[in-house]
């Protein structure tokens, strides 16, 4: 009699099983694929992934890492392959992240591909370079109220190549009310002579996950994962003069390239003229650093300048947003002899406003570089 | 299997397109109706999926209600057991055809999500089970029943393309002339209910 409190469960159960048995049947028959080559730009590499999964994961299984900030889940547009041969037609979950001239040149979300047969494929070069670092987190220095410089030391053995004005996704686990593994961008603000470390910026944003865990939440010591390096923020090889404004943590790729013409010994090859932008004392940081290479290079100018001066500040030096200071420099200060470059890193707002000044300021559009905090 | 009275195939076929379409004469399945008949190829998609589904898993929960909860004496539990059977179906469905034709899955393939949870789906099994069709009679009248619905789709589809060009008054623009369109339509078919018995 008793038994037959256990006949409706274990009925439910045993469908439930049956049916979870036969889909993952299917699966292994309807999804093996066997073994898929990807040949990267016409031959550059070739991998050999399983198939049945997408490309995306297929790539980085084999250690190519394409950018992703979603994981996969085809919401942020970032994992942008060519793809050479015949892999279907654009699916519905891809066309709003792709632009009529992506379609049209056979841009695809690597994503949402499944590797079914062998696939020719196009990436730029840079990313052979990417690699998954478990890194430690070996220091953690306030430089300013809301900044913190994150050093983190790489695994035993491994060495990492980067250009200056790369950035590096930096990975933080759950916690809190955020349920799943963040990843965000940062710019690394280490030298790449320093090949053992990456450093960042993280300026805490109000409501930012990856910036509130960085920091409320992050240890010295802690295990953190950087997928990296990234971006095409670099320094051009010319002779022409730099102009390089930056705000906040936008500080970061700078730090990096100066350190790195230090090292190579580039610095004293061109006019570099710094201009970084904060509202008050409290917000300015590596200012010993920076007044240093002012003093020791005639040809390195450092500009700082304050939109809010507190009357404690004492401060002396340029006053007002940094656009009009630079608008001032360009009409006065900065001789037009050589080309001017532009080097841009902060909010997209600061960004703007910079382009806008300086085109004004008869520089190229195609001589402004920038790195915009998205 | 007991004693339901043996309708002809052939009629119930018919029936359950036209005279007790599922969609016009129960309401079952409007959600996605309302949602998807802006054009022609994605309503033709959808109908066809829904085909698909429900010919498959009434068939599937005929061989569950008659062979499983009958004889177990679990009846009350088909509600459960048809829409795990419903969800591992459009599954098992889904990576067939994905693997099968890229452009059958294109067609077909995204809409089989939409469909687990398609009222139409589970409202056939459960009508199946009522009326105590046989095997043979119920996979007819899943099959003719995803045909209705296909056919009321591309119907209602029809009919917004030609609405969309005319003048509606703002208040009844979208979903307001929609739900006027399936009254009128559902009208039109619920006159002929009766001339062909499904039960």
């Amino acid at each position: 009699m008793d038994l037959l409190f256990f006949i409706a469960p274990l009925a439910v159960g045993g469908i439930s099983a049956a049916f979870a048995a036969l889909i993952s049947v299917t699966d292994r028959i309807v999804n093996n694929y066997g073994d898929v080559v990807i040949d990267i730009n016409k031959g550059k590499k070739e991998l050999t992934v399983k198939g049945g999964q997408p490309m995306l994961f297929g790539l980085a299984e084999s250690g190519i890492f394409v950018p992703s900030a979603c994981g996969g889940r085809g919401s942020c547009g970032a994992c942008k392959v060519t793809v050479r041969s015949d892999v279907g037609p654009l699916m519905p979950t891809e066309a709003p992240y792709l632009t009529q001239e992506e379609i049209k040149g056979s841009v695809r979300l690597s994503c949402q591909i499944k590797l079914k047969q062998d696939v020719e494929i196009e990436i730029p070069e840079e990313l052979f370079n990417v690699q998954d670092y478990q890194a430690v987190v070996e220091k953690i220095t306030d430089v300013t109220h809301d900044i913190k410089e994150v050093y983190c030391k790489l695994p035993e053995g491994k060495e990492v190549s980067f250009i200056s004005g790369q950035y590096g996704q930096f990975e933080v686990p759950p916690y809190g009310k955020v349920k799943e593994r963040t990843m965000r961008a940062y710019s690394m603000s280490s030298a790449p002579s320093d090949r053992n470390h990456l450093e960042f910026l993280i300026r805490l944003v109000p409501g930012g996950i990856v910036t509130t865990y960085a920091h409320e939440h992050l240890k010295e010591g802690e295990k953190v994962r950087i997928i990296g390096p990234f971006g095409d923020f670099q320094v051009r090889d010319t002779d022409a003069t730099m102009i390089c404004v930056a705000g906040g943590s936008g500080m970061a790729p700078f730090k990096s390239i100066f350190q790195d013409m230090i090292d190579n010994g580039t610095i004293t090859n061109r006019d570099i003229w710094y201009f970084f932008g904060a509202r008050s004392r409290r917000d300015v940081f590596y200012l010993d650093w920076l007044y240093e290479l002012d003093e020791k290079y005639n040809n390195f100018h450092f500009v700082p300048a304050l939109s809010e001066p507190q009357p404690e500040d004492n401060w002396e030096g340029p006053t007002g947003l940094i656009t009009e200071v630079l608008d001032g420099y360009l009409k006065e200060k900065i001789s037009r002899e050589h080309n001017l470059e532009g080097y841009l890193c902060g909010s997209p707002g600061m960004l703007d406003a910079c382009m806008a000044v300086m085109t004004a300021n008869e520089m190229k559009t195609e001589d402004i570089f920038f790195d915009k905090f998205a | 299997m007991s004693g339901a009275p043996m309708i002809n195939p052939f009629s119930l076929f018919f029936a359950s397109i036209i005279t007790s379409n599922i969609l016009l004469a129960n309401f079952l399945g409007m959600c996605s109706f309302i949602s998807i008949s802006k054009d022609m190829k994605s309503s033709s998609g959808l109908g066809l999926a829904v085909t698909v589904v429900l010919t498959v898993t009434t068939a599937i929960n005929w061989l569950l209600l008659n062979h499983v909860l009958i004889p177990l004496n679990l009846v009350y539990l088909r509600f459960i057991v048809f829409i795990i059977a419903i969800a591992a179906v459009v599954q098992m469905l889904e990576m067939i055809i994905d693997r099968v034709s890229q452009a059958l899955y294109l067609n077909l393939g995204i809409f089989l999500p939409l469909i687990t949870v398609n009222c139409a789906i589970l409202g056939v099994s459960l009508f199946m089970e009522i009326r105590e069709y046989t095997f043979f009679q119920s996979l007819v009248y899943g099959l003719g029943s995803g045909l209705g619905w296909w056919l009321a789709i591309m119907l209602l589809s029809a009919i917004r393309q030609k609405t969309e060009k005319s003048k509606v008054s703002a208040g009844l623009q979208g979903p307001g002339l929609t739900m006027i369109t399936i009254g009128f339509m559902a009208m039109a078919f619920i006159g002929f209910s009766g001339m062909l018995a499904v039960q």
